[in-house]
């Protein structure tokens, strides 16, 4: 039997589907089974087995603490442990963020490059951190406007940040 | 048809389509890989409370669908249309999405994190996607808490995605600079700009078509524009890369090239059974020639709308049954043949 991909090789792999009675049939050769998803075996291996190996790469492999921190410490909301995170390089719940904060900035530094985020802030879960953004925005702008002598919109601004650090010192 | 192709007056010559998508989760759920289907259902309610009931305008352009009461063939048509990730179908118990009546925006709930706001256009729309996405995040924060953290921005489940939660992303048809082999060069250097480059679907697929997705690869220290200024500015780049190759291709081997397109389109035209995979090549040899006006008399958007529908599932659902790998042949070069008469 030929490969159903490409029609030239022997097809050496078969593949049978069966949802609610319905007989899918997929006869490939090694090659073209490669590039099939359902032929795709090895699923199991993602970036998250590279982030793995990304942790923990500036501690002194099999110092006794390290062992102890691996082992031991663990998310107290939702039970992940740090050994467990190692493995599947994903979060059991926000607070994961918290319980291994320490172990996650070089992790951070090497995926992004950065440890800080400077994007968007929400409404709501904001608070207080959007107006921090906001006032050093409005600072820079202060600046850019003192500089271009553009004082009655310097005025205006100064005028927007006092508003702005009242709000923080009521609250 | 794929309705979310629709639309937008802009040349849609090499660009595609454009992608934005948030990664956004609830303080005090637990991430979906682990919670229980009772708090799942939980997140799905609060979700699709803040959009259908929480906002009338809103209430009236989205619909509502449980991923488990879809029927499998569906949901893979819905992942081959590109409006919902593998990821959300791979747990239809927990998971469920909202879905906006021209098929461009998508909330997908319980799929690797709590919510998946994802806006997806026709040709190069970075800004205007972006814009659309914060909108619809905007609306929903307004009925549930977000994990944020003032350093570290949105959390997500993967510490890939943290900070902005974003990946925007860019389709690309390059099939001049495959042909030419300039590609490798081109996709080598984005990588090194700290992009990344994927196929048709996502992760680890090849580049089927000739259809390259261009994305951020980070999500941290950098502002949701600043990612998307970059990565508009390479694209632009690459683009101006992909015509310059297609003048020099015509130039030195117009015929050749001719000869290519229209023998393409004549097996597409008259063919009684064809692969995906040679479709898709065969439509890639197509759009071109529509795109450098070789050919006149074929829309764009039927091709497009073709890449997506000539997909395993669609056609199934074309023929309205279950069909094993010829039968879908088959029926995919009787598709193409009635699309192309």
């Amino acid at each position: 039997m030929l490969c159903d991909d490409c029609g030239k090789r022997e097809a050496t792999m078969h593949f049978t589907k069966i949802i609610n009675g319905d007989v899918t049939e997929l006869h490939l050769c090694e090659e073209c089974a490669k590039n099939h998803k359902e032929f795709d075996f090895d699923a199991s291996f993602s970036i998250h087995n590279f982030l793995a190996g990304l942790l923990d790469l500036d501690s002194t492999q099999g110092s006794p603490f390290e062992m102890d921190y691996i082992t031991s410490v663990k998310c107290e909301k939702c039970g992940l442990t740090y050994s467990r995170f190692r493995q599947i390089g994903k979060f059991g719940c926000s607070n994961c963020y918290n319980s291994f904060r320490e172990k996650l900035i070089p992790l951070f530094r090497r995926i992004h490059g950065h440890e800080n985020h400077v994007g968007k802030v929400p409404r709501r879960a904001g608070g207080m951190i959007r107006i921090k953004k906001e006032i050093s925005r409005l600072k820079k702008q202060l600046e850019l406007a003192v500089r271009n002598e553009e004082y009655e919109k310097a005025a205006k601004i100064r005028d927007q940040i006092k508003e702005l650090q009242a709000q923080i010192d009521t609250e | 048809m794929v309705k979310w192709l629709k639309g937008n007056n802009k040349p849609k010559d090499i660009v595609v389509s454009t992608r934005i998508r948030l990664a956004r989760n609830i303080e005090d759920f637990l991430f979906p890989e682990i919670m229980t289907i009772e708090s799942a259902n939980e997140v799905i309610n609060r979700v699709r409370d803040s959009i259908i009931e929480g906002n009338t305008i809103l209430s009236r352009e989205f619909d509502f669908f449980r991923t488990k009461e879809i029927s499998p063939l569906d949901r893979q048509v819905f992942v081959e249309k590109h409006i919902i990730s593998p990821g959300l179908i791979s747990n239809p118990e927990k998971s469920a999405f909202l879905l906006r009546k021209d098929e461009k925006v998508t909330v997908m709930i319980n799929e690797e994190d709590h919510i998946r706001i994802q806006v997806l256009l026709p040709g190069l729309e970075l800004e205007e996607g972006w814009d659309l996405c914060s909108k619809i995040d905007d609306i929903i924060e307004e009925n549930v808490k977000y994990a944020f953290d003032e350093k570290l921005g949105y959390l997500t489940s993967c510490p890939t995605n943290v900070g902005t939660g974003m990946r925007a992303s860019v389709m690309l048809h390059l099939p001049s600079l495959v042909m030419t082999g300039h590609i490798n060069k081109v996709l080598q250097a984005v990588t090194q700009v700290g992009l990344t480059v994927r196929g048709l679907y996502g992760e680890g697929t090849d580049a089927l078509g000739n259809l390259f997705q261009i994305s951020n690869q980070t999500t941290l220290g950098e502002t949701e524009e600043e990612i998307i200024e970059k990565l508009k500015k390479i694209v632009l780049q690459i683009i101006d890369h992909e015509k310059e190759s297609r003048q020099r291709l015509m130039n030195l081997k117009r015929i050749e090239v001719e000869d290519r397109i229209y023998r393409s389109l004549g097996i597409l035209k008259n063919s009684r059974i064809i692969t995906s995979k040679e479709s898709m090549k065969l439509l890639s040899d197509v759009r071109m020639g529509i795109e450098m006006g070789i050919i006149n008399d074929i829309d764009l958007e039927k091709i497009n709308n073709l890449m997506i529908l000539s997909q395993p599932a669609s056609i199934q659902k074309y023929s309205g049954r279950g069909l094993n790998a010829r039968e879908r042949d088959i029926k995919r070069a009787e598709m193409i043949r009635e699309y192309l008469k």
